[in-house]
């Protein structure tokens, strides 16, 4: 679900623009399968999926696979539509150290969205 | 060529808050029942333009919204600097009322969205002969929280930006662009700290559980409207607040979110219009 999201954040100029301050290594995982993503100046840098390979980051952002594919779909039901109405809801989690996720929160929600414009 | 000017009027007031000299900023539009608009926590009166733009409302009310102290076009107190703004429960209703009597206002229909929905079902409760009926847009008597408000007023984390990003889930994916971007907007430059303060009233001071079951419907009726989407005032948390008061009413409303009134006002007037008809023949 996640594999194609370097190309399709750094081709989105204004998502790129948005996140242009930011350099963090930070988790999305599916399900049981993680994805590490390298964000160089709100440029996605690398996609690595699996085992990280003792690769640090600094937050995870979890959810279950049928989580991420409700939330996925151009009209999401009630509660999948937003990463923290699936937190809220029970089917997704943040851990980690959440500041660099928080100062820069409009730019991470825009990546997570990102495969979800590709339906439309 | 004529200018597009709206006929929306804007213009202050000066009145005194529990003791203390406060300058209000208000906007309305209409003629009529006077309906009180209370915008949501972090933001101000502007939410409710399309609703002061619509000849169906404001043919038959003077729809008036004010920005509470330290939101959109009201200032601060004299000596804001050297303190945190709380908003309680105490101070919300000092304002509301006092805001009304300073307009002289006759028992107005008082709207208030979020934070706003909160105070209505006190004011319902605590000073029902002062309003004609309350409607509470995403409104409960309590609600669980879903993140930490730490994060909202601190110095490595961009306060604006946070409160917009939260809170844009909140809006239905089917709102359109413009008018999401718009509500974000409001979030985007609210004051240092001010969503903050506003979320000390909604968290710390209003939990109205066990207490909305005394509102006697037949002195000031409820109505309480919530966006299926809203997942802060979530529906299940209406439905619980209309069930615990005799003779209020609750609609959930398909494909809207926290901001109703902004994020979709197309929307939205389809469900607050047959209200306001039935209001009027109060």
């Amino acid at each position: 679900m996640f594999d194609g999201l370097a190309d399709l954040v750094n081709g989105d100029a204004a998502l790129v623009r948005r996140g242009r301050h930011l350099d963090v290594d930070f988790l999305i995982v599916d399900g049981e399968e993680p994805y590490w993503i390298s964000v160089r100046s709100g440029r996605i840098d690398e996609v690595r999926r699996g085992d990280a390979l003792l690769r640090s980051w600094r937050f995870a952002i979890r959810a279950s696979a049928d989580g991420w594919r409700e939330f996925m779909k151009p009209e999401p039901r009630p509660g999948f539509h937003d990463i923290f109405a699936m937190c809220k809801a029970g089917v997704a989690s943040v851990e980690g150290d959440l500041q660099p996720m928080m100062a820069n929160l409009r730019y991470i929600k825009g990546v997570l969205a990102a495969p979800r414009a590709t339906s439309r | 060529m004529t200018a597009d000017i709206e006929p929306i009027v804007g213009r202050y007031v000066n009145l005194e808050i529990s003791g203390r000299a406060q300058r209000l900023y208000f906007e309305e539009a209409g003629a009529g029942i006077p309906l009180l608009c209370l915008h949501t926590a972090g933001a101000d009166g502007r939410q409710f333009r399309h609703l002061m733009l619509d000849a169906e409302v404001t043919d038959h009310y003077r729809v008036i919204a004010f920005d509470m102290p330290w939101h959109g076009k009201s200032l601060p107190p004299a000596g804001y600097q050297d303190e945190d703004y709380q908003l309680t429960t105490q101070l919300y209703a000092a304002t509301i009322r006092a805001f009304s009597a300073a307009l002289t206002l006759d028992r107005p229909v008082v709207m208030g969205c979020s934070m706003g929905g909160r105070i209505a079902l006190h004011l319902a409760r605590a000073h029902a002969d002062e309003f004609r009926a309350v409607i509470g847009l995403e409104a409960a008597d309590h609600q669980t929280p879903w993140y930490d408000t730490e994060w909202l007023h601190r110095p490595d984390v961009h306060g604006g930006e946070v409160c917009a990003a939260l809170i844009s889930g909140l809006i239905a994916p089917h709102s359109p662009s413009e008018a999401r971007w718009e509500t974000l907007w409001g979030y985007l430059q609210s004051g240092p700290g001010v969503f903050k303060g506003d979320l000390h009233f909604y968290r710390e001071d209003s939990d109205y559980r066990g207490r909305v079951e005394d509102i006697d419907t037949d002195r000031c009726p409820v109505f309480l409207l919530t966006g299926e989407y809203d997942f802060s005032c979530e529906p299940g948390d209406t439905l619980r607040t209309a069930a615990a008061i005799p003779g209020a009413e609750a609609v959930i409303m398909e494909q809207l979110g926290h901001f109703p009134m902004a994020e979709n006002p197309e929307r939205f007037r389809g469900y607050i219009l047959p209200i306001l008809e039935r209001i009027r023949a109060f």
